[in-house]
């Protein structure tokens, strides 16, 4: 009784992220994505008989009806039973068969069959164009391997993405190895605010750094990012150097600078103005954020001159990069 | 608690194409200022904001942020659906005020991913 009192306790973390993408997957596939395009259709006027010929070969357990090529009824194993307990086998199908029966469209979400195949208790969902043309079938079983088939192709993209990338330190050889990305961050650009930093986090992930190494470059870049775009005249430049021991971050523009950076540093100090306190930023926190986030930190400025922000984050041996 | 089940309990409506409401919530974290949101939130939380520019959205890629609460009915500009699509970041309205927000969410369980500061580390106010 215990462990079903409380069945989220034996869900791992990675379990629900699986459920996650299998649930999204079910929203984002079409069904015509999943459905078996080898549909055997029978006619009204053929007999029963032929309607267990083709279960028996196809080993199939039913089929759609189809009358001047539109769909008209469903024979199932069913109905097949029911004509065999009669001993009916000569009948038309037109008997036995379900008229107008459930069906489904191509451009459907997967979703969508979920739902009739729950509420309808069908094994199988004819697959109609808008002439009501039988273009496919579906079965539970079709939905399970196409579920399977996306997850694996999400998850191969990815992982070979991060294979590539996370052995690129292993592959090169040299005395120092070291990736430099570089961008370059425009002044007042607030909508893109954050794009550059959003590239370094993934970067750093598909190089294989850890979660947690990922978010602090993260969070520094982007409040890094957010100064360059907030205060600088002329905008600057981000380069993130990558090596497998340590990750370093400068950011530099040519002006104005900062006149004292002591109190620059000073938790709740700013000089933004209304507007961009109004976009959540120039509360202060920027240099402090960035400073708790790193190992070495750096910052010079002459007023007039520009400034130049260093960070540094090591990476201890579990969490190495590479 | 799941994501389908916060919404509910906050008349939430869903903004954008990303559905995992299975998801399951580990705790929330409320703030208009982002630079508090980055200096003191813990990954897989929920952040409740009033803020609705693209901004909130970058801040949740960064902060390892599972889904954004847009308080008070606002609806954000398109760009900032778009960049929640794009980084597969669920959002979320709700009509209610963040206060109450909190108070629902508290309430029901949810455990704050804020984390404590040490008083050495914050000398503001």
């Amino acid at each position: 009784m215990s462990d079903n009192s409380n069945p989220q306790r034996i869900l791992t973390d990675q379990d629900i992220q699986q459920i996650t993408r299998a649930e999204e997957l079910a929203y984002e596939l079409k069904v015509e994505e999943v459905m078996s395009r080898d549909v055997q259709c029978l006619h009204p006027d053929m007999l029963m008989h032929d309607a267990l010929e083709l279960f028996r070969t196809k080993r199939i357990s039913g089929a759609p009806v189809t009358c001047d090529s539109s769909l008209c009824g469903v024979v199932s194993m069913e109905d097949l039973i029911r004509c065999l307990l009669k001993q009916d086998l000569d009948a038309r199908i037109s008997d036995y068969m379900t008229p107008n029966p459930f069906f489904i469209h191509p451009q459907d979400p997967v979703i969508e069959a979920l739902k009739l195949f729950v509420s309808t208790r069908h094994g199988r969902l004819p697959v109609v164009d808008q002439d009501r043309k039988v273009v496919g079938i579906l079965t539970k079983g079709d939905i399970t391997a196409g579920l399977l088939r996306a997850l694996q192709k999400d998850f191969h993209a990815e992982e070979l993405r991060r294979y590539r990338a996370s052995h690129l330190f292993e592959d090169i050889v040299s005395d120092r190895t070291s990736l430099i990305l570089r961008y370059q961050i425009k002044p007042r650009d607030f909508s893109h605010g954050g794009a550059a930093s959003s590239n370094i986090k993934r970067a750093l992930l598909r190089l294989g750094a850890t979660p947690n190494i990922a978010r602090r470059c993260g969070i520094a870049a982007y409040e890094a990012e957010m100064n360059l775009i907030i205060h600088t005249t002329n905008g600057g430049m981000i380069r993130v150097e990558i090596e497998p021991h340590q990750i370093t971050i400068e950011a530099s523009d040519d002006g104005p600078g900062i006149r004292d950076i002591d109190l620059a540093m000073q938790p709740g100090y700013s000089t933004a103005s209304e507007e961009i306190r109004e976009l959540g930023f120039g509360a202060g926190m920027g240099l402090v954020n960035i400073k708790r986030c790193v190992d070495q930190f750096r910052l010079e400025s002459t007023w007039g001159k520009g400034t130049r922000l260093k960070v540094r984050i090591f990476m201890k041996p579990e969490e190495s990069a590479a | 608690m799941n994501l389908n089940e916060l919404s509910g309990l906050i008349n939430g409506k869903f903004l954008n194409n990303t559905k995992p409401s299975m998801k399951e919530i580990k705790g929330a974290f409320a703030a208009d200022l982002m630079s508090d949101v980055l200096a003191t939130i813990q990954p897989h939380a929920v952040l409740i904001t009033g803020l609705c520019n693209p901004q909130v959205v970058r801040t949740a890629v960064m902060a390892d942020v599972t889904a954004i609460v847009l308080v008070r009915g606002k609806q954000p500009p398109q760009e900032t659906i778009d960049l929640a699509d794009e980084e597969a970041i669920p959002l979320i309205s709700t009509p209610l005020g963040m206060f109450e927000v909190c108070g629902k969410l508290y309430v029901a369980g949810v455990s704050s991913l804020e984390q404590v500061i040490h008083p050495d580390d914050c000398d503001c106010g």
